[in-house]
């Protein structure tokens, strides 16, 4: 059974991007469409015939496939319901972190290969925005893997830090902001806009059409899934089952969708309540997550919590 | 009796294969080449033995006890050895199909034969003699080949990198006679002997002397400002030598004294080298970043890569000092492990950022594109070594660098504060460090390989011969085995780490990576399988859902108004732009646009727009530095004035000095 938790992310994390545009239409006065619609466009995209460019090179068709078998490989990696996995031996948070650099750079590559500016354009500002969140990111996990005395995520889960101490709370938030970075929502990314000079992750993509950008979009759900899966189980982990056991695992099941609808609801809350901020404004907003994070570490070094 | 034969065929075979090289006959030019991948070839197995086994002597020309010629084989120098052969035996395939392309090919390949000899001679030197002549003859070879092509730039930097060389030299016979003053001993196991009875001030001393001498040749900022002038003006297989070899020998020179010769340390030592290191790293990158020439971007990658193995190194010092022996040794692995992957791939990149200038005449990014469709084996290697260098899991430079966090997260282990709060910034550095690496490494290969070609020169380009293909291919193919099974890669430098941290960490099992202390494991083996098993899965369930779609090939998207032309893809200029406008403070911007008018304010006639980057440890450290030692140069002169009476003067008045202070 936790041999293939994994297929949790794989299979429902359309299903959280559906809740989470759900929400924020509600938010906003909005019916919006149903939460099962990103099932429905991925399923239309795989049956489209696809455009691509004559410019392009090989890279260009096996990124889609790079981006979703790393990210996929990023979901068998993170403890989902039962810290009882067995893959933590392939690798921990920094290789977590480090399959979505490798998805990263093949999806940068994508949006240079069809040698527009726009797909540039896209891939410049990722690779900017990644340079400003990966120490938040490092950092906010190190502290966490310092009070576990481990980067292995199914260890920091199990350890049950405590979770209100200072220095978590102050890493959570930093983490918070560079999940928000990478998932590419506002105030960094608008994932809804497709005005060219405005978009970052919708610009690097712009080329790729049917099933290539099925592939793609699939990619994007669940790492913003993986994200959230990896806050639950770094800093709030309780709840996750330690076992195989059945009914243990039925209650964990309800205690995380109870856990990602509130991660969702957060999302939908702060894309609601806040403007897309320019992109040289950036810095400040990240840099100041950045001091938390090291605040974080520090205060857990001087105060040992 | 056998590694002194395996030896002495690998000397002479380089010995001949330089003299080859100077017989003026075409057909010959590939002799040097062939005798010395031979040569590589004998001291890999040499190198090989030296890790296995205790270490051996080698005694030779003795005139007198302080001028005498000895090597001596250990563990570390067995390492060394093999990361020297593996680079060189592809570097020489590489050369033997490079070499029609050169000036001087005769000189060159006399050289680089030179060079490679001498780079075995300085691991293998037993005492401070057999060092500085290895030293000065690796330090000279390489001067002549960065000068080999004779035009006014590479003669400057040529010059530059002689002046730099020496002074870090400098600091290196000044730290040796300090050690030889104190200990009474000329080899360095003599040394290693008496050094209890140093006073810990001289050990300081040595320590810093050390950090700067050696760390000129490797390369830390701010004593880098060599590596940017002489790699892109050497030609590219022998900057390959430099970048992934050359600057190592610092590396293990650095090594050598602090480790070996010196032992332990305070544990400032470590945080000092761990300090150096972040901002080598971050500032090498940074400034790598921003350059659109291919090679000036990987040298300056040289610098980053210098700095994340003393990051490392430094990790392991400051454990050791704390006594911590196996966390050191946890420590040392990754940095002697990134050593190794360093060579590897940054020599695939700068051999194929060779093959680019060869098929396309230029070794400006902006002046390529679409150079994977028409180089597919040269794009396929720079890509490998590109995701090397990022450190990209499966690749090798995953392997090391995740190696290198996890010691430098469990530097929280330290009793010190500094150290608890250093090492884990050290390691939020490497994760920036990272990420920079991952964008110039973007722009490198994207607007080079992909997209659309932007001059005739990269429209016309072809896949370079044979050999260039072979000499590449010989060392991206490691960069993925060490990656995926980092146990024979370990296997050679775990015995060094051993006799230097006195621990051994036994890190692989069944080719997976496993950190006890951490309880974190690593099997790149694994990821990729899990890859391949989700790639299959992925592409029946589009083939079940989608079914069989056909695809339609057409122009980019233009918005609708056809005409799309190559010079409108981005640029690499424009691709590191947000990052000049972020990082302003570090890269100190200064633009001048300069417009004409017809009528003011309306009609504009022409408008020149200049930036430019200040290149700060040059402009506010070696510019002033050397306008003053011209100033002094300039009143030095004046003693100089052509009178014999004067100079006659001269020498009396030392006379008397001298009976006054000698009596």
């Amino acid at each position: 059974m936790e041999y293939f938790q994994f297929l949790v992310i794989i299979l429902f994390s359309p299903l959280v991007n559906g809740v989470i545009k759900k929400l924020k239409a509600n938010m906003q006065g909005r019916v919006g469409p149903g939460v099962l619609q990103p099932y429905y466009d991925l399923l239309r995209l795989l049956k489209k015939d696809m455009v691509v460019s004559t410019v392009t090179s090989w890279i260009f068709k096996a990124t889609p496939y790079i981006v979703f078998t790393a990210t996929a490989t990023a979901a068998v990696i993170v403890p989902v319901l039962s810290t009882a996995s067995p893959y933590g031996m392939m690798g921990d948070v920094i290789a977590l972190i480090y399959l979505f650099a490798l998805a990263r750079f093949f999806m940068a590559l994508g949006g240079l290969d069809a040698g527009t500016s726009f797909g540039g354009e896209g891939s410049s500002r990722e690779m900017t925005v990644a340079i400003l969140v990966e120490p938040i990111m490092m950092l906010a996990l190190f502290t966490a893997a310092i009070s576990a005395g481990s980067t292995n995520i199914v260890r920091i889960a199990t350890v049950h830090p405590a979770v209100f101490s200072p220095s978590h709370l102050l890493a959570l938030t930093a983490f918070m902001v560079a999940i928000v970075a990478e998932t590419g929502r506002v105030p960094v990314d608008n994932p809804d806009t497709h005005l060219e000079l405005t978009m970052i992750h919708e610009g690097m993509i712009l080329e790729y059409s049917g099933r290539y950008l099925a592939l793609m979009e699939w990619a994007h759900y669940m790492k913003q899934m993986i994200l959230f899966t990896l806050a639950i189980d770094i800093f709030f982990p309780l709840g996750i089952a330690q076992s195989g056991n059945p009914a243990i695992l039925a209650a964990a099941v309800v205690v995380y969708a109870a856990k990602v609808t509130g991660m969702a609801l957060l999302m939908a809350l702060v894309e609601s309540t806040r403007a897309k901020i320019r992109f040289f404004q950036l810095p400040s907003l990240l840099g100041g997550s950045f001091v938390l994070a090291f605040l974080s570490l520090v205060t857990h070094i001087m105060m040992g919590k | 009796m056998e590694t002194e034969q395996l030896l002495l065929f690998g000397i002479v075979l380089f010995v001949v294969g330089a003299l080859s090289a100077l017989v003026p006959v075409k057909t010959f030019r590939i002799v040097p080449y062939l005798l010395s991948l031979i040569g590589s070839l004998f001291f890999l197995s040499l190198g090989l033995i030296l890790t296995a086994i205790t270490p051996v002597s080698y005694q030779a020309l003795s005139a007198s006890s302080i001028f005498e010629f000895s090597l001596r084989g250990d563990a570390l120098a067995g390492f060394f050895i093999i990361t020297i052969s593996l680079v060189a035996s592809a570097v020489s395939v590489y050369s033997i199909g490079f070499t029609r392309n050169l000036v001087h090919a005769g000189l060159s390949g006399f050289f680089t034969n030179i060079l490679i000899l001498s780079l075995y001679a300085v691991v293998l030197s037993a005492n401070i003699f057999t060092f500085l002549i290895s030293w000065e003859t690796m330090a000279i070879a390489s001067y002549f080949l960065v000068t080999l092509n004779r035009s006014d730039e590479a003669s400057r930097a040529g010059l530059f990198y002689a002046v730099m060389t020496h002074i870090g030299t400098a600091f290196i016979i000044a730290l040796f006679l300090l050690l030889y003053r104190s200990t009474n001993r000329m080899d360095f196991e003599g040394m290693k002997a008496g050094i209890a009875a140093m006073p810990t001030m001289v050990k300081t001393v040595i320590f810093i002397f050390a950090l700067i001498g050696f760390g000129t040749k490797a390369g830390i900022v701010p004593l880098h400002t060599w590596i940017p002038r002489a790699y892109p003006v050497a030609p590219p297989h022998i900057a390959a030598l430099m970048s992934s070899l050359l600057v190592k020998m610092g590396i293990y020179g650095f090594l050598r004294i602090s480790f070996d010769v010196l032992g332990q340390g305070p544990e400032w030592w470590g945080i000092t080298v761990i300090s150096v290191g972040a901002v080598s790293a971050l500032l090498g990158i940074l400034y790598g970043l921003i350059e659109n020439d291919l090679k000036l971007f990987l040298a300056y990658s040289s610098v980053e890569n210098v700095g994340i193995i003393l990051l490392g190194i430094g990790a392991s010092m400051m454990f050791k000092s704390n006594g911590l022996a196996a966390l050191s040794s946890l420590a040392l692995t990754a940095a002697l492990f990134h050593v190794l992957n360093h060579a590897l791939f940054k020599g695939v990149l700068f051999l194929g950022a060779g093959s680019i200038i060869h098929s396309t005449g230029s070794g400006n990014m902006e002046h390529m594109g679409g150079l994977l469709k028409r180089m597919p084996m040269t794009g396929l290697f720079f890509l490998a070594g590109a995701l090397s260098i990022c450190a990209l899991p499966p690749f090798n430079g995953f392997a090391s660098e995740w190696l290198t966090y996890q010691a430098l997260l469990l530097g929280y282990q330290s009793p010190s504060v500094t150290a608890k709060i250093v090492s884990p910034l050290g390691g939020a550095a490497l994760a920036l460090t990272g990420a920079i690496a991952a964008a110039g490494f973007v722009k490198a290969f994207g607007v080079t390989f992909l997209g659309a070609p932007r001059t005739a020169g990269s429209r016309n380009a072809e896949e370079v011969p044979f050999p260039l293909v072979v000499g590449m291919a010989l060392l991206a193919i490691p960069c993925l085995m060490f990656g995926l099974f980092p146990g024979p890669a370990l296997s050679f430098l775990m015995p060094a780490v051993y006799a230097l941290t006195g621990a051994s960490t036994t890190l692989e099992h069944h080719g997976m990576l496993g950190v006890s202390q951490t309880s974190a494991a690593l099997s790149p083996i694994g990821m990729l399988a899990t890859m391949t098993v989700m790639m299959i899965a992925v592409m029946l369930f589009i083939r079940m859902k989608g079914g069989k779609r056909k695809t339609v090939y057409g122009d980019s998207w233009d918005c609708g108004i056809p005409g799309l032309t190559p010079r409108m893809q981005y640029t690499a200029k424009a691709f590191t732009k947000p990052l000049r406008i972020i990082y302003k403070r570090i890269y100190l911007p200064s633009r001048d646009i300069n417009v004409q008018y017809i009528l003011k304010p309306f009609f504009v006639k022409s408008i020149r727009y200049g930036s430019e980057i200040t290149p700060f440890f040059e402009r506010y450290v070696y510019e002033p530095a050397t306008r003053f030692i011209q100033a002094v140069a300039g009143k030095v002169k004046l003693l100089q004035s052509g009178s014999l009476n004067l100079y006659l003067g001269y020498i009396l008045i030392t006379l008397i000095l001298l009976l006054i202070f000698a009596s």
